[in-house]
C-alpha cells in the first residue's frame, strides 16, 4: 500500500510539472495556432533562474518569483520578435520555435556552463513525513499543491473574468473576437506571457524535485507536454490538467514495474486516445 | 440623409482569385442598404472587405468621411460597425450570457437598456440564458449572432443572410426583428431571400461577378421582372 500511495504522489508531482508546461501550450496552440516548439526551453530557463536566484538569495520564494518573471519576459520577447512574425505559417513556427529552442539551451551553457547544475529544495520543503509506513515526501506535496493552485487561479480566471471570456471566444473563433471589437494581438502576447510564465514556474520547481537541472532538460520535458496537449485536447486547459496527471501517475507506475516500458507508456497513451477520440479528451470536434 | 458608408471601385483578393473586381456602392443614413446577386457574386466578401477581414488590394472604404481600408478589424469594429457574418460566428462553447458578455463594450445604463430591449424581441435569449450557445437551434444561433452585434451603440450594423437555413417561421421572426432594429441604426443587408430583402430594404444595389451592376430603389426592383431574373434568377 505504502509503495502505491509513494507511486501515486510521485506520478502526480511529476503530473503537475508537466502541466505547468503544457497549460501554456495548449492555450497558446488553442488561441494563437501557434505551435511552438521552444516552450521547453523557457522550462529549462525557469529552472536555470530559479537555481540561480536560490544559491544568490537564499530565499525559495524570491527565487520562484524570479523564475515566473523570467519567463513572463522571455514570453514577451519571444512573442513579439520571434512568432509575431510568422503567424498563420505553421512551417514557419516549426523551424523558428525549433531553432529557438536550440539557441535558449546553448545560452544556458554560455551564461550557467555546459555541466549539469545540483539543487536542492529549502530546509522547510525538504525532508518527508511519515504517516505508519508511508513516506510522504514534503517538496512533492509541494508541488501537488502548487500545481493544483495555478489550475484553480487560471480555470477563475478564464471562467470569471472578461479577459477569461476572451481568451475561450478565442480559442473557438479568433475572428470573430476581432469582429466585436477586440485587439486580440494583445490578448496573443498575454496568453503566450502567462504560458512562458508558468513553463518557467514548472522549471524552478523541478530542479529541487529532480535534484539536478542541465540545458537539454527542456526538450525532454517539451515532448511530454506535446503529448499532453495532444490527449487532453488542443486549446483545452482542463483537458491538460487531467492527461498531465494520467501521463505523470502511469509513467511512474511503469517506472517502478516494468522498467523498460516507462517511456513507451506516454506514447501508447496518446494512441488509445487518438484512435478513440482523435481530438483529444476535452477537445472540441472539428 | 448624409452617406455614411462609402465604397469605391474596390478590388479584394482571397488567395489568388481576384473575388472583387470593382464593387462600389454608398449606404445613407437610418436607410437598409441590400446586397443582392447569385451565389458566389462576391456579397460576403464585400462585408468582409468592410470590416477589414479581407482587405481591399484598390479602391476606398469611406465610413463616417474617414477611410477605414487597411485598419484592422477592431479597429473597425471599434469605429461603431457591427457584423452578423453568415455562419452565425457563435462561440459554441461559452453560454448565451458569456457570448453577450465578450461583445459588451461597456456595462453602464445604456448598454443594459439594449440588452432588456434585445431579451424582450428574442425571448428564447432569456430562456437559454445559460445555455451553450453550440446547442441552441439555428434561428436561436442566428437570433443571439444578432443580438451580439446590436448590444453595443453601433451605428451600422453589417448582415449576412440571416434567413439561410431557417425555417420560414424562423425567417419571419429575423425579419421582424431588422425592421424594428432599423428604426435605431443604419442596415448594410446581404439577403437571397427577395422576399425579405424587398420587405425591409429601402435601396438596393446588385453585386455580379465582382462588381456592382446595378442599384436603385427597392420598389423599382420589385416592378423591374427582367432585371431579377437577369441578374437574381427570379421572375
Amino acid at each position: 500500500m505504502d509503495v502505491l500511495i509513494n507511486l501515486s504522489l510521485n506520478g502526480l508531482a511529476t503530473g503537475m510539472l508537466i502541466f505547468l508546461l503544457a497549460a501554456g501550450l495548449t492555450l497558446i496552440f488553442g488561441l494563437m495556432d501557434v505551435l511552438n516548439f521552444a516552450h521547453g526551453g523557457l522550462f529549462a530557463w525557469g529552472a536555470y533562474s530559479g537555481t540561480w536566484i536560490y544559491a544568490t538569495t537564499g530565499s525559495f520564494l524570491i527565487a520562484i518569483a524570479g523564475a515566473i518573471l523570467t519567463g513572463l519576459i522571455l514570453g514577451l520577447l519571444t512573442e513579439r520578435w520571434i512568432i509575431k512574425p510568422v503567424y498563420g505559417n505553421h512551417v514557419q513556427q516549426i523551424l523558428i520555435t525549433l531553432g529557438l529552442m536550440l539557441v535558449l539551451s546553448e545560452l544556458l551553457k554560455v551564461v550557467w556552463g555546459p555541466n549539469q547544475i545540483s539543487a536542492s529544495p529549502p530546509s522547510y520543503l525538504a525532508g518527508s513525513w511519515e504517516l505508519g509506513n508511508v513516506i510522504i515526501i514534503k517538496y512533492r506535496v509541494f508541488i501537488i499543491a502548487v500545481g493544483i493552485l495555478v489550475f484553480g487561479l487560471v480555470q477563475y480566471i478564464l471562467k470569471n473574468t472578461k479577459i477569461g471570456l476572451i481568451v475561450r471566444a478565442g480559442v473557438m473563433d479568433k475572428e470573430m473576437v476581432q469582429a466585436l471589437g477586440i485587439n486580440i494581438q494583445k490578448v496573443f502576447m498575454l496568453v503566450f506571457m502567462i504560458g512562458a510564465g508558468m513553463a518557467a514556474l514548472g522549471g524552478a520547481m523541478l530542479g529541487p524535485y529532480s535534484g539536478v537541472i542541465y540545458a537539454e532538460m527542456g526538450l525532454e520535458f517539451a515532448i511530454l507536454a506535446f503529448i499532453v496537449v495532444v490527449i487532453g485536447g488542443m486549446g483545452s486547459f482542463p483537458g491538460s490538467i487531467l492527461a498531465a496527471i494520467l501521463v505523470g501517475v502511469s509513467g511512474s507506475f511503469m517506472a517502478y514495474y516494468v522498467p523498460s516500458l516507462s517511456l513507451a507508456v506516454n506514447m501508447l497513451l496518446m494512441a488509445v486516445v487518438l484512435i478513440f477520440r482523435p481530438q483529444g479528451l476535452f477537445g472540441l470536434k472539428g | 440623409m448624409s452617406t455614411q458608408l462609402k465604397l469605391s471601385e474596390v478590388e479584394t483578393y482571397i488567395g489568388q482569385y481576384h473575388i472583387l473586381q470593382g464593387v462600389s456602392f454608398e449606404v445613407r443614413e437610418g436607410e437598409v442598404t441590400v446586397l443582392l446577386g447569385r451565389n458566389g457574386a462576391g456579397k460576403t466578401t464585400t462585408l468582409r472587405t468592410i470590416m477589414g477581414l479581407n482587405p481591399p488590394s484598390k479602391g476606398e472604404v469611406i465610413y463616417k468621411g474617414e477611410v477605414i481600408q487597411g485598419l484592422p478589424t477592431y479597429t473597425v469594429a471599434q469605429k461603431g460597425i457591427g457584423y452578423v457574418p453568415e455562419d452565425q460566428g457563435i462561440f459554441s462553447g461559452l453560454t448565451v450570457e458569456e457570448n453577450m458578455k465578450v461583445a459588451m463594450k461597456n456595462n453602464d445604463d445604456a448598454t443594459k437598456e439594449r440588452l432588456d430591449w434585445i431579451l424582450e424581441l428574442f425571448p428564447d435569449l432569456k430562456k437559454f440564458w445559460k445555455k451553450q450557445g453550440g446547442l441552441l437551434s439555428g434561428g436561436q444561433k442566428q437570433m443571439l449572432s444578432i443580438a451580439r452585434a446590436y448590444i453595443n451603440e453601433n451605428d451600422l450594423l453589417l448582415i449576412d443572410e440571416p434567413s439561410k437555413g431557417l425555417a420560414p417561421i424562423v425567417v419571419e421572426k429575423v425579419m421582424e426583428t431588422i425592421l424594428q432594429m432599423k428604426e435605431k441604426t443604419t442596415i448594410v443587408l446581404v439577403e437571397q431571400n427577395f422576399m425579405m430583402a424587398s420587405t425591409i430594404g429601402d435601396k438596393f444595389y446588385i453585386i455580379d461577378d465582382g462588381k456592382t451592376v446595378s442599384e436603385g430603389s427597392m420598389n423599382l426592383l420589385k416592378e423591374d421582372e427582367e432585371m431579377r431574373r437577369k441578374y437574381l434568377g427570379i421572375a
